[in-house]
């Protein structure tokens, strides 16, 4: 019988092994397809356990919070978000139930905890609970409160202020505004408004028509490629006739002989119309890319609540490129398909303002462990050098022309000089706004001081049936105030 | 012979040290500080295993002197999991280890020559089988999960199945003993198959039927595929004909089959186990929750006391059935897969050494006996641990000392008497076979 007890030994052998392999797929192989499964709502629960760091302003501002909630095994961990509505665009929302958004759904790791691997499984074997990690950012809490209170009292929106030399975000500020603390309570209210849609942050995500803020792209890109000087004259006629179409100035305005500082002060669209001809669809959309359209910027912000800038084909839902049939000299004045969000134009600015260098966007600033130790900090990085230093001091001098006897006057602020461009696009029949026929997209684009720029401002109203200077470049002066008084 | 109870004793010393390092784990995870008293367990327990350890240096000084301290691995093991899920069932649970100590010291004491349970071969299987059916008697039985596993008289409720296995295992290996030459000489071939002879077919039809009764009778498939393929093991080892084996999985596979499409509540149990996906919040909840369990343990686990075992705030389990049927599932989540491959080693051993008292055994029954009952218990692990990882349907059958349940520890126990009552002898007989088998009068 001996010979059959090995025998049967062998076979438990292989069944003990078959143990181990089922067990092996479950915990290791398949672990992190199970994780993700709707059905599995470990994951959530457990991320409920952590107490999660907060997030702050740079001035220290409690912007999100965890508080326990019951004792023992019941423990666990809610979001509060102290300030409401004010930090609600860029942050998000983090609850077990709805999920995350914004900046708490990109920096889930750091927040939970989750920095370092092995430092984590050095934590559980010795059973320490995990903690989650605090994160400075760079808003300004105060510039953040006048943007959204000038923006609810413009109409729907976004401002977003870079600091030209760093990429530190320092204002983003979306009306609509989003409440997180009612998040658990009217999530389907909150994702089925269609008119205010409070979950959408404009400022990432509103692809708004530029207008005559992209002539500083144009701009840029005749001078920059060699095509013109500030000296060029260019015959604008007050009206000319593109692709079937007539072109207009405003009030239908001759500009003969306009040079550069003339034809951006003046806003005008015949002018720039033609150096956009000039460029040619290769050159045009070359330092389109150069300045960040045509990809999703590379903000610490969820990819998905990132829009992309460009000349939108809506119908394909695709960003159409050099080979693409457009009307170059619409496009050269931010019409045609044109669209781009209140983030990519601040960055527009923010470049000019950084002697032709355009940083990162950031949010965070800095990660702090529940020790109170800097585990990481922003380094400031360059996306890109899209403009020669010697094309943005030429350019600074004409955006500057701008708020001093040009379309941008509101913009200027006592003792500081500024440099901007207005943009006024028109939307008539814009759903979003009811329809009307009178509706415009307004726009102010700028940086401050000119000479010293300290910080860089997109400010975008929709429905509105004011100009750029009427609507936007007040919100922009109120906010670079804030933000250069704050220094 | 002094030096396979001096390796015993040093075995313990390993075995105090996890159960009390457990506990402390526990402790510190609990209320964030490292209380003695879990210094205080762990002496508790070596000082039970010291006195288990003294008691079989007396009355078994020639036994394995591995298979206790592996079972008190898991003993101790299982006592950390289980106050981990919550303090008075391991109250509990340390009470029935107790328990099944004095029991396992009993049959020691009374069964040293443990040949008397031939002679009552029919008695104990007649009784094995009619305590199973009472979970079905008025008044005292009790329905979980749809299957009749339970029996409750006053306060005391035992699971009649887990001493049924011993019972049905002394029967088959005494009857096997008897009648394996018969078996063996009088197979035929039919058709190319080497069949039993008709005559002795009889009584192994019966063994087939009782696992058929209780799959429908009692709804349990967990216990019937244990009895059944204990069975099976030992007709292997008993006749050596792998056709036997065969048929008999046909046998079992054509009744569950049967079964399976007419009895609605094996029938769920195996839709469960094809399909959890479909309904993931009412009959897959438990496998789907069992295996999220382990995909989140990982390779190292989340620690001790780290596991989720209620959805926080509530009561309503995130691991249903965690002290019993989903042990293994807490213990992959709490110690990763490393721990959990520990712990099925920890069984293969127990495996090995009780294969190894088979291979020493003089006589027939011995030999049997030590196959048997080592087989069950291997196979019990197997079912339990195979059904929280989808290898087989999901049972509710206990994870051998280590899940809760006072019945499952007391039985288990008194299996682990036996196997070391005929280790003792295999050994002493090993060590001094003139002398002995002259006493013995004839060679087995």
């Amino acid at each position: 019988m001996n010979r059959q007890i090995v025998k049967l030994f062998a076979f438990i052998v292989v069944l003990f092994g078959v143990l181990v392999g089922f067990t092996s797929y479950w915990s290791v192989f398949d672990a992190e397809a199970l994780k993700e499964k709707d059905a599995n709502k470990r994951p959530l629960l457990e991320q409920q356990q952590i107490p999660r760091g907060r997030i702050l302003a740079a001035d220290g501002t409690v912007i999100a919070k965890s508080v326990a909630k019951g004792r023992g095994s019941a423990k666990r961990y809610v979001r509060r978000y102290p300030e409401g509505a004010l930090f609600g665009h860029p942050i998000g929302y983090s609850f077990v139930k709805y999920g995350d958004s914004e900046f708490e759904q990109f920096h889930n790791e750091e927040l939970i905890g989750e920095g370092s691997e092995f430092s984590s499984i050095a934590d559980e074997l010795l059973g320490h609970t995990q903690e989650g990690n605090d994160i400075v950012t760079n808003i300004d809490s105060e510039a953040q409160r006048v943007a959204l209170a000038d923006l609810e009292s413009a109409g729907f929106g976004a401002v977003v202020a870079i600091e030209p030399s760093t990429g530190a975000v320092k204002v983003m500020a979306s009306n609509a505004p989003l409440e997180p603390n009612r998040v658990p309570y009217e999530y389907s209210k909150l994702s089925s408004n269609e008119v205010e849609r409070p979950l959408v942050n404009r400022a990432s995500q509103g692809l708004y028509p530029p207008g005559s803020t992209f002539k500083v792209v144009t701009a840029a890109a005749g001078l920059d490629s060699g095509v013109i000087t500030p000296e060029t004259p260019i015959d604008a006629p007050g009206s000319l006739e593109v692709e079937g179409t007539p072109l207009e100035n405003d009030f239908g305005e001759d500009f003969f002989g306009a040079t550069l500082d003339t034809a951006l002060t003046n806003s005008v669209n015949t002018w720039f119309g033609q150096l956009g001809q000039q460029l040619g669809n290769d050159t045009l959309f070359e330092y389109m890319e150069r300045f960040g359209f045509n990809a999703k910027p590379a903000i610490d912000l969820p990819e998905e609540e990132v829009e992309e800038s460009g000349v939108w084909d809506l119908e394909n839902e695709e960003v159409l490129t050099a080979s693409d049939p457009v009307d170059l000299a619409r496009v050269a004045i931010g019409q045609e398909r044109l669209l781009a969000t209140p983030l990519q134009m601040a960055q527009v600015a923010a470049a000019v303002a950084n002697g032709g260098e355009m940083m990162k966007p950031q949010i965070w600033k800095r990660v702090v462990d529940p020790d109170g130790r800097v585990t990481d900090t922003m380094d400031p990085s360059v996306y890109s050098k899209p403009i020669s230093a010697e094309t943005a001091a030429e350019l600074t001098t004409a955006m500057e022309g701008v708020v001093t006897e040009g379309t941008g006057t509101n913009a200027a602020i006592s003792g500081v000089p500024v440099a901007g461009k207005t943009g006024t696009a028109e939307t008539p029949g814009n759903l979003a706004c009811g329809g009307g026929e009178n509706e415009n997209q307004a726009w102010f684009i700028g940086f401050a001081p000119a000479d010293e720029p300290k910080i860089a401002i997109a400010a975008s109203v929709e429905c509105t049936e004011q100009f750029g200077n009427d609507v936007a470049a007040p919100i922009f002066a109120d906010v670079a105030e804030t933000i250069l008084n704050g220094e | 012979m002094t030096s396979a109870r001096n390796r015993e004793l040093l075995a313990l010393v390993p075995v105090a040290l996890l159960l009390t390092a457990g506990f402390a784990a526990v402790f510190s995870q609990e209320n964030d500080q490292v209380d003695n008293l879990s210094l205080i367990y762990g002496a508790y327990f070596l000082a039970i295993c010291l006195a288990t350890h003294v008691y079989l240096r007396i009355r078994l000084p020639n036994a394995d002197p591995y298979l206790f301290p592996l079972v008190a691995t898991l003993t101790a093991f299982g006592l950390v999991m289980i106050y981990r899920i919550d303090e008075t069932l391991a109250r509990d649970q340390a009470n029935w280890f107790v328990l099944g100590l004095v029991l396992f010291a009993l049959t020691i004491q009374f069964l040293r020559d443990y040949e008397v349970l031939e002679r009552y071969r029919y008695t104990i299987a007649v009784a094995g089988l009619a305590v199973l059916l009472a979970p079905r008697l008025p008044g005292i039985g009790q329905q979980v999960n749809g299957a009749y596993l339970g029996v409750k008289v006053g306060p005391i409720a035992f699971q009649p199945a887990e001493f049924t296995k011993i019972a049905i295992i002394v029967f088959l290996a005494s009857y096997l003993r008897e009648h394996r030459e018969v078996l063996i000489v009088g197979a035929r071939r039919v058709l190319g198959v080497t069949l039993p002879p008709l005559k002795h077919f009889g009584p192994l039809l019966v063994v087939w039927g009782a696992s058929m009764f209780m799959l429908v009778f009692i709804r349990d498939l967990g216990s019937s595929l244990m009895f059944f393929a204990a069975f099976l093991a030992l007709l292997y080892v008993a006749t050596g004909r792998f056709s036997f084996v065969v048929i008999g999985m046909l046998m079992f596979l054509v009744g569950a089959w049967f079964f399976a499409s007419t009895v609605p509540h094996v029938h769920d149990r195996v839709e469960i186990w094809l399909h959890p996906y479909e309904e993931p919040e009412g009959n897959g909840y438990q496998i789907l929750q069992s295996i999220f369990a382990q995909a989140d343990g990982g390779l190292f686990g989340k620690g001790f006391g780290q596991a989720l075992i209620t959805v926080p705030g509530t009561n309503n389990a995130l691991l249903p059935a965690a002290q019993t049927d989903t042990i293994y599932s807490l213990i992959v989540n709490e110690v990763g897969l490393f721990g959990a491959v520990g712990v099925v080693l920890v069984y293969l051993m127990i495996t090995a050494r009780g294969f190894k008292i088979a291979l020493l055994a003089g006589d027939g029954f011995s030999k049997l006996l030590a196959v048997g009952l080592t087989s069950v218990f291997a196979i019990q692990a197997f079912v339990i641990i195979g059904g929280v990882t989808r290898v087989i349907p999901l049972t509710g059958v206990t994870l051998p000392f280590i899940s809760y349940g006072g019945s499952s520890i007391v039985a288990n126990f008194v299996l682990l008497a036996l196997l070391l009552l005929i280790s003792d002898r295999a050994r002493r007989e090993a060590e001094e076979p003139a002398g002995r088998m002259a006493a013995m009068g004839s060679p087995a």
